[in-house]
């Protein structure tokens, strides 16, 4: 009977000794910007609810087809199949009476090409692809460049001697 | 016909004598009392029935347009201001209050008869139900908006642009009330087509 436990006994020493020998940490940092000095385990308070921006100043698009950014607060808008509040100000109808930038004319058309009186229904769900922006800082850094940064970066270059 | 009149003419006759057995003073203090007893109970009914408590103990509008005022402005906001049912659905003003209390005698009907008593009814009545606030509202001037929202007191410099734009041009000139822009800030819309605007 006791010659049973020797195997149970023998791992736990080993499985000791090898905990005993760890030489990183178990708690790691969290990802960056998401925790700022924290770690996987810790619970930090959760950073304050930024403010919509709501200027209606409109933003660069970092490249020609991105799709622009909301300038405005949209809290509470509808957009399901009874009506879309976007569209109240945005569609091709309204925008005279709201100066509101009208919707492109590619929301007018099917996946064909083909032009429809109404917007297109794989078009329909604005904020799929545009979105309000919070005033805040970037949560993660990135190194991104327009191409007209680019390209004028080689214009620089290719005018200095 | 005949014996009805002769049944008025009689109850006439009882009220042009004088009291035979009340005094003057039972009569008249007695009249005083109960009008105060009756009146206040009236108003008192009345004032049950214009809180928010009244409203949602049915479960047509607990369930239907109650959760939707949660998510809003008008229910949850930073300084806690709030506004309740009738505070937008009943005039503040007694005239008004008992025209629409009137009108809504209708509503007690709809309950007796379950008009919107399932999520399907009340969505197949909903866009008939929003045209009706709607045409109030609109004829009203958007009064109920008003009791809280004054125009006097807007200041532009502390609106968006956007907002400014419009409250200085098609509201301050009376073209607009609050409803033609304001529709949906409480509860979801019903099916929008043919809304003008929309």
């Amino acid at each position: 009977m006791p010659f049973r436990i020797v195997p149970l006994l023998l791992l736990a020493v080993v499985g000791l000794a090898i905990a005993a020998d760890v030489d990183y940490p178990l708690d790691a940092p969290g990802p960056d910007g998401r925790r700022p000095g924290g770690t996987l385990t810790q619970s930090m308070p959760a950073p304050p609810l930024a403010n919509d921006e709501n200027n209606d100043l409109k933003r660069e698009r970092n490249y020609p087809d991105q799709p622009p950014t909301i300038p405005h607060s949209i809290r509470g808008y509808q957009i399901d199949k009874n009506g879309n509040k976007c569209l109240s100000c945005h569609s091709r109808a309204n925008s005279a009476r709201s100066q509101a930038t009208m919707i492109s004319i590619t929301h007018y058309m099917d996946r064909d090409g083909q032009a429809l009186a109404a917007v297109s229904p794989r078009r329909y769900f604005c904020n799929q692809c545009h979105v309000p922006q919070k005033e805040v800082k970037p949560l993660v850094g990135n190194t991104f460049e327009t191409i007209d940064k680019i390209l004028q970066d080689d214009a620089n270059a290719a005018n200095k001697p | 016909m005949k014996a009805l009149f002769a049944l008025l003419k009689e109850y006439w006759g009882i009220l042009c004598r004088p009291s035979v057995y009340f005094s003057l003073g039972f009569l008249t203090l007695g009249g005083f009392i109960a009008g105060i007893i009756f009146w206040g109970g009236f108003n008192t009914a009345l004032e049950m029935t214009n809180t928010e408590k009244f409203c949602v103990s049915c479960h047509e509008m607990r369930d239907n347009v109650f959760v939707e005022l949660k998510d809003t402005i008008h229910y949850s906001n930073r300084s806690g201001v709030r506004a309740s049912c009738p505070d937008c659905h009943v005039p503040h003003e007694w005239t008004h209050k008992i025209a629409r209390k009137m009108q809504a005698s209708k509503e007690v009907w709809g309950k007796i008869f379950g008009t919107i008593d399932t999520r399907d009814k009340f969505v197949n009545l909903r866009r008939e139900l929003a045209e009706h606030e709607w045409a109030r509202l609109k004829a009203n001037d958007s009064r109920e908006c008003r009791n809280c929202h004054n125009f006097e007191f807007m200041d532009f410099t502390r609106q968006s642009k956007r907002a400014a734009a419009m409250h200085s041009t098609s509201l301050a000139s009376g073209q607009a009330t609050c409803i033609d822009c304001h529709k949906g800030i409480a509860h979801k819309l019903p099916d929008m087509h043919g809304v003008k605007g929309w």
